[in-house]
């Protein structure tokens, strides 16, 4: 049995009961730059032991408390803490833990603050504090904003190395044998004779110790697997088709169901015909479920095709009904009363704007779906007063929350089983798909339900990345930049997404101008607004968030500009460019493409930059113009996220970021008629396929940055990179997506 | 009707309609093959029919008339097959959820063809999306196979 497999089944022990013999080990360690005196009033009374590591009699099991959503977090979580717990790689069991605000996330919340990440001044780091103690007080346990790394780098190292120590502590203790003497391999402390005592022994005897608050952590040199390959904890059970996802678990008594709500997102059901389903074969029971209907049967497909049978009347949606309308909507916000933020003001933009010579451009984004390969499900039981939720999400405690206030049970009798995810993007940072499942369980209680979306319900109640728009202004002298003037138009995810949360959301949304406002460039004269969209469609964060869409829209017109101005677009970057890091992954991506040499006939290469989640990425996208349309032919990338924890996993999500940011920009688009997405299926929502898939070379640069996580900064150079190379081999310049809309591919 | 698959032969009783997909998954308990698209477009569902790929989700079982190989009966975690072996040493999976197909079609094309080219690798694997983006690694992965096959005595 793989591993995996077995800490899924595990995993439904946990948060039935403490583990019978096992101890808990954690340390609280707050470890920052002491400058903000609020971290101090925190006080003792605070801190809680957040256990990361715990024994039993059958070995470590290592808590990694972020959702791996295919990014490999646990993997590198667990890694962290069995460097310094000193355990072998395949001995090492992980579990998601249960839902607790001990757990929280640090890095995430700061990511909204208005301190751009090349900032390392006084005020910007008293800002990243607070954000950090305010996550701790509200207990924010998310998985986003690529900070899990960056987050648990030092307090997941910490609290494996504490736990080594009571350990060591307790062998000295029972062995008589001075502590400094002892020594640690692969799961057992080793006295100077060579007697083993395994870490399962000397538990029970170090859960008396207190653990130490501070730690001494091992330096890189001795680092066994820290910057070197690892094999993911996952990779046997995911290549062998024994991985257990949400979609995966099988119960004794369990009945199978899905769920069809208003294709208007939000929209309301006035009423519904189930006769005929309700005579399908294996129906079990429909049941009204907010918004919509659910069919429970006895197995998926019956379910599936008994909800086409429900006659269901639908209200209007909420929101405009046609793209038409909503993009009228974005066009019509660029007023001084949606004016929502103005975060970068440099120089004089409106004088260098005066005059002749003004070069401007409109550039517009569609809305996208998240679509993950596995569509929406939960597994729910409701049976003598406890529910038990099987699922994945990057929101765990909201989740719980959720299914209490649906429930109406106190939440301490909400147990959530944390599952692996195919996939998610930043769609399960929504529990939509919780709420329904457990509506379900309220209308039929005692069997365990497993509710699966089906695709077209998949891709018609998303919560997609917001449309928007572009106006932008330009003026080039002397072969150089002298002014851009970027007006974003979107609506707020952030207020949007943290909206369903029920919680309140203050100031201007970065996110709506993330990727371009905090861009390190100096142009004389430069000037970054948003103007925030009154929402349409509900949105939410998909993968690199406000940035996805501003790395193309700011990138695109300063590589106009550039043209404008007959300076090389690189070039022109680096010389624009005052952050180190970031001029060296230019610097990088040059080499690497052998920039300036001729690119060969009907050829063109296009050069891109984001500085998204404090990572700054370079891209240069390679593309023939064939008679079948344009090819890309490679790609090459350059990112500095400090240390590389894992070089093998690192430029896999390079490598999947850029095909994600190339796909979408190529065609994908979520479009509206009646106040329904049209695209239902991967037919007409395709991405990127493998023979359109370039070589993508990637290297890592390390100035010595401070550690970040990887999943999304090379997202939002991919497009802007393939649109500038479009430009440089055809001459034609796309300032819309999908690229395809205006130009073939091969 | 009568089913055989990985080896073992199933009674099941079902609507012919019934895809294969829903069959192996919610009857018989094989949850390799996974649902993504249920119109043949994604591939998350393939499986071996008569050594065949197909996409489960929309063969009726009714249709089935070879023996059914999913990725289960293909290699299993203590006896990897060759192609999986490659899938590990090239650490290609990320959520993972495709691979199962993803493995499924590289194993149909290895079989049918010892030393595929490119674009035969784009001919038989361009049906099976990854939502990822793994496809650096499946293309590395399967030359990978390819040359291990080849380099077995028969």
């Amino acid at each position: 049995m793989s591993r995996v497999g077995t800490i899924a089944r595990r995993t439904f022990l946990i948060g039935a009961a403490a583990i019978a013999g096992g101890v808990a080990f954690g340390v609280y360690a707050y470890k920052r730059e002491p400058i903000n005196p609020l971290l101090k009033d925190l006080g003792d009374g605070q801190v809680a032991l957040t256990p990361y590591v715990r024994i039993d009699q059958t070995g470590v099991t290592i808590i990694t408390p972020r959702a791996d959503l295919g990014q490999g977090v646990a993997s590198m979580l667990a890694a962290l803490v069995a460097e310094e717990l000193d355990i072998a790689w395949n001995d090492i069991r992980i579990d998601f833990g249960p839902p607790s605000g001990a757990y929280y996330n640090g890095i995430a919340a700061a990511e909204g603050l208005p301190v751009p990440a090349t900032d390392s001044g006084f005020k910007a780091r008293s800002v990243r504090v607070v954000g950090d103690a305010v996550s701790k007080f509200l207990g924010l346990q998310i998985t986003g904003g690529s900070s899990s790394v960056a987050d648990a780098y030092e307090k997941m190292r910490i609290a494996g190395a504490a736990a080594r120590e009571v350990l060591l502590q307790a062998a000295a203790l029972r062995t008589g044998i001075p502590k400094h003497q002892l020594k640690t391999r692969d799961g057992s402390v080793i006295t100077p004779r060579g007697e083993t005592l395994s870490y399962a022994s000397l538990a029970a005897d170090a859960a008396k110790i207190e653990p130490p608050r501070r730690v001494r952590l091992k330096p890189e040199t001795e680092w066994r697997y820290l910057g070197k390959p690892m094999q993911r904890i996952d990779i046997i059970a995911k290549s062998t088709g024994t991985a257990t996802y949400g979609i995966d678990i099988r119960m004794p008594g369990m009945v199978y169901a899905t769920v069809r709500a208003n294709p208007a997102i939000g929209g309301s059901i006035k009423g519904y015909d189930a006769s005929a389903a309700e005579k399908a074969k294996g129906i079990i029971a429909v049941v009204p479920i907010t918004g919509g209907i659910g069919v429970i049967a006895d197995n998926t497909w019956r379910a599936f095709k008994a909800a086409e049978l429900v006659k269901c009347d639908w209200g209007p949606a909420p929101y405009p009904p046609s793209s038409a309308a909503m993009f009228e909507t974005v066009a019509s916000s660029f007023t001084d009363e949606r004016q929502d933020s103005r975060l970068k003001d440099e120089g004089d933009v409106e004088t260098a704007l005066q005059g002749g010579g003004v070069i401007e451009a409109e550039y517009k984004v569609p809305y996208l779906a998240h679509a993950p390969l596995e569509p929406m499900n939960a597994v729910v039981q409701l049976k003598d007063g406890r529910l038990d939720i099987w699922t994945a999400t990057q929101i765990p405690l909201f989740v719980v929350a959720t299914a209490a206030e649906v429930s109406g049970l106190a939440a301490e009798n909400v147990y959530l089983h944390s599952l692996m995810s195919g996939g998610s993007f930043g769609r399960r940072l929504e529990d939509d798909y919780v709420r329904q499942a457990v509506e379900l369980a309220k209308a039929h209680r005692g069997h365990p339900i497993k509710m699966i979306w089906t695709r077209e319900e998949d891709m018609t109640h998303d919560f997609p990345r917001p449309l928007g728009m572009a106006r932008m202004r330009g003026a080039v002298k002397d072969a150089k930049v002298e002014a851009y003037d970027l007006k974003v138009a979107c609506p707020s995810v952030t207020a949007s997404q943290i909206g369903r949360l029920h919680m309140p959301t203050y100031g201007p949304d970065i996110a709506i101008v993330a990727g371009a406002w905090d861009q390190p460039f100096r142009i004389p004269h430069y000037r970054v607004t948003g103007y925030r969209v009154p929402e349409l469609v509900p949105v939410s964060s998909w993968r690199s968030v406000g940035a996805s869409a501003n790395g193309f829209l700011h990138s695109g017109f300063l590589d106009e500009l550039i043209h404008a101005a007959a300076a090389d677009p690189l070039q022109e970057l680096i010389r624009l460019c005052w952050h180190g890091p970031s001029r060296k992954v230019l610097e990088a991506v040059g080499e690497m493409s052998k920039w300036g040499s001729d690119p060969g006939k009907d050829r063109g290469r296009g050069v891109a930059f984001t500085l998204s989640f404090g990572v700054p990425v370079a891209e240069v996208v390679e593309v023939s113009n064939t008679p079948r349309g344009i090819r890309i032919d490679k790609v090459f990338v350059a990112a500095d996220v400090g240390k590389v924890l894992d070089p093998v996993n690192f430029e896999n999500q390079v490598q999947g970021a850029v095909i994600w940011g190339l796909g979408h920009a190529i065609n994908c688009e979520l479009t509206f008629k009646d106040g329904v997405a049209e695209q239902t299926n991967f037919d007409v929502y395709q991405g990127l396929r493998l023979n359109q898939a370039p070589a993508i070379e990637v290297r890592a640069v390390d100035s010595g940055s401070p550690i970040r996580g990887i999943g999304e900064p090379p997202v939002p150079p991919a497009a802007p990179a393939l649109a500038n190379a479009i430009f440089a081999a055809t001459g034609k310049r796309i300032r819309e997506l999908p690229l395809n809309k205006h130009i073939d591919f091969a | 009707m009568r089913l055989i698959v990985n080896g073992k032969t199933h009674e099941v009783d079902v609507e012919d309609e019934m895809p294969l997909l829903w069959v192996l998954r919610d009857v018989l308990g094989v949850t390799g093959p996974k649902y993504g698209c249920g119109i043949a477009v994604c591939g998350a569902c393939t499986v071996h029919v008569g050594g065949e790929p197909v996409r489960s989700c929309s063969l009726p079982v009714g249709d089935v008339k070879a023996d059914v190989t999913t990725i289960e009966g293909l290699g299993t975690p203590a006896a990897l097959h060759a192609v999986q072996k490659a899938w590990v040493e090239h650490q290609v999976a990320q959520c993972g959820y495709c691979q199962s197909g993803q493995i499924i079609s590289a194993a149909a094309l290895l079989s049918a063809n010892g030393n595929p080219s490119d674009d035969d690798i784009d001919e038989a694997m361009s049906g099976n999306l990854c939502r990822c983006g793994t496809y650096p690694r499946i293309r590395a992965a399967i030359k990978t196979a390819a040359r291990e096959l080849r380099g077995r005595p028969t």
